[in-house]
């Protein structure tokens, strides 16, 4: 009842505490409301599928000249179902989609609407890096399952079938799954870090899909840098090359799983890290 | 309530804002006005948080605006209307905003169907003319009902209804008791919205008072005289220490004075017997005080308004 009140209602204002959920749900509409989304996913699930049921075929038909101990332990019937180019595939769709979140608002600008509206930019990055998290494992979880039950009906033709409990069977299932939210991930946080789209694009696929190649399998140190790179740390966990430890090169499993946590965790890192200090 | 106190930013050895003061109150409509490159635009950003200042301060309502961990309740701002995804129907890019802040979804139909896009609620925005598109920035300025609202060059691309329309909508903004500042370069375009004017150039404060204060401030102010006697009028008031030219295409007989009152002009022509057709006092249009007070600090000279503007 004093003369502040007229101050006081010009700017107190009613407001709702913030919730995190809501940033989540307002950057899910962002990715929906985008036709290119379901395009994406319905094409990657597709080349993945088909290249696992030639790959199925193709060992269905060369079965009867494969020698016996071979067509005992079908040791091909895992690769089948995770082909590394399939994989490599959607690595890259998962890597372009993820950086496409972060850099298509920087490009258009919508960033700075984005911003105005939610002034509290880490939040915003964590809630995008929420939805594409749990969009590409969803996705991924689908694709794998498709490329893995697809090829296993095929070679059940021979008998070479394996289950998903099968040893190896499901954390090759696991890896080839989350492979696609671990490239997602890397690509948001390269997106914040970049803000350009072709270039972001571009580096996250050299980064994910070209750098293993450049790493010796001899020279101690290039060892350890090739074993820290998420293509190889897929093909550890989704592939069998053979019993002996030293086939390997020195990744273990659990340093594979290792790697699939720290990649998106020091993109996101990052990522939060720039996106408090730059202007927008 | 904005305040602004030595807000200063600068990129490398350009500084784009130089130590700007200026208040902005509610109930009413404040012009925002420089040329361009003034920093009008790196103002209005680091209001927004957007741009962090290299030194200053600014509060909106008090805080800085960055505090607000949601800012559509607090400000409804368009910057510039072009940053959208063109991908996005109008209904969805309100949607996320909303949801964002916890603003209910049908706020969403109303602020489309206030700013007449309830049409083209469902259409991708990557359509939408220019005009439309400045419609659907206004529209996520008032999702919150924010008590401060700012917008940056507003009327750009619009129609002229467009333009009437929104005089209008800041006006009745204003009246509801909400602190409206928006910027222009176009003189013009304020003397029939704002109340009040903050005025910069090159960075720095030029001028903070009501519109009317601001035209009056013009020391162009000049007298009209119209006379078949032109010729020794001028050698007579020159004579009396004005300046004068001539004005208006070279065959109309008449004159701008300045530098002599209207009733000494008239008392020196019936001195000398010159008959006198038209003697009207003319203040300065509210665009002459701004070209006059800004022609020092204009960033980007045309060779044309080089000519025209007054030496530095």
């Amino acid at each position: 009842m004093t003369s502040t009140t007229t101050t006081t209602t010009a700017t107190a204002v009613d407001e709702p505490p913030a919730r995190f959920l809501d940033l989540v749900a307002a950057e899910w509409i962002k990715v929906r409301s985008l036709r290119s989304t379901p395009w994406v996913i319905v094409l990657v699930t597709l080349v993945v599928t088909g290249v696992a049921a030639a790959r199925a075929l193709a060992d269905y038909n060369n079965f009867p000249s494969y020698s016996a101990l071979t067509r005992r332990d079908h040791p091909f019937s895992l690769g089948d179902a995770f082909p590394a180019e399939a994989y490599l595939t959607v690595m890259l769709a998962a890597v372009a989609v993820g950086a496409i979140a972060t850099v298509s608002e920087y490009g258009s600008g919508l960033i700075r609407t984005t911003t105005v509206a939610v002034p509290a930019r880490g939040a915003v990055v964590l809630a995008k890096a929420v939805v594409q998290a749990v969009l590409w494992t969803v996705v991924g979880s689908l694709v794998a399952l498709c490329s893995f039950f697809v090829a296993q009906a095929i070679l059940s033709g021979r008998d070479a079938a394996i289950s998903l409990g099968d040893p190896n069977a499901l954390r090759a299932f696991a890896a080839s799954a989350l492979l696609a939210p671990v490239c997602a991930l890397v690509g948001l946080g390269l997106g914040v870090l970049i803000r350009h789209s072709a270039t972001t694009v571009v580096a996250g696929s050299f980064v994910l899909l070209l750098l293993p190649v450049f790493f010796s399998s001899r020279k101690p140190l290039s060892v350890t840098f090739a074993n820290a790179m998420v293509r190889n740390a897929w093909q550890r966990l989704a592939q069998i090359y053979g019993t002996p430890p030293e086939a390997y090169n020195g990744a273990t499993v659990a340093g594979s799983w290792t790697v699939y946590v720290l990649w998106p965790l020091v993109a996101l890192a990052l990522a939060l890290l720039v996106v408090r200090r730059r202007d927008v | 309530m904005i305040e602004v106190s030595e807000l200063t930013k600068r990129y490398g050895d350009k500084t784009a804002v130089d130590h700007l003061s200026f208040t902005v109150r509610p109930g009413q409509v404040t012009g925002f006005l420089g040329p361009n490159g003034a920093g009008k635009t790196t103002t209005m950003r680091m209001l927004l948080g957007l741009d962090a200042p290299t030194a200053g301060t600014s509060t909106i309502g008090g805080v800085p605006f960055r505090t607000h961990p949601r800012g559509l309740r607090h400000v409804g701002a368009l910057l510039d209307a072009q940053q959208v995804h063109g991908g996005r129907s109008a209904t969805a890019h309100l949607g996320a905003l909303a949801r964002g802040n916890r603003i209910p979804a049908s706020r969403v139909a109303e602020v489309l169907a206030e700013v007449g896009l309830t049409e083209a609620a469902g259409r991708r925005i990557g359509g939408f003319s220019l005009g439309m598109k400045q419609r659907l920035g206004i529209a996520a300025a008032l999702l919150g009902d924010p008590p401060v609202l700012m917008f940056d060059e507003p009327i750009n691309g619009m129609d002229p209804e467009g333009v009437l329309w929104v005089r209008g909508l800041f006006r009745r903004l204003a009246a509801e008791g909400r602190t409206v500042f928006l910027s222009s370069h176009l003189m013009t375009e304020m003397e029939s919205t704002a109340d009040q004017l903050v005025v910069i150039g090159q960075g720095r404060l030029i001028a903070a008072e009501s519109v009317r204060e601001f035209a009056a401030r013009s020391t162009r102010f000049s007298v009209l005289v119209a006379t078949p006697q032109s010729g020794e009028l001028r050698a007579v008031l020159t004579a009396a220490g004005a300046s004068v030219e001539r004005h208006g295409p070279p065959d109309a007989a008449r004159i701008a004075v300045t530098g002599l009152p209207a009733e000494r002009i008239g008392a020196l022509a019936f001195e000398h017997r010159i008959m006198l057709h038209e003697l009207t006092n003319r203040t300065a249009s509210l665009e002459e005080a701004f070209m006059e007070l800004t022609a020092g600090s204009v960033e980007y000279l045309s060779g044309d308004a080089g000519k025209a503007g007054q030496p530095r």
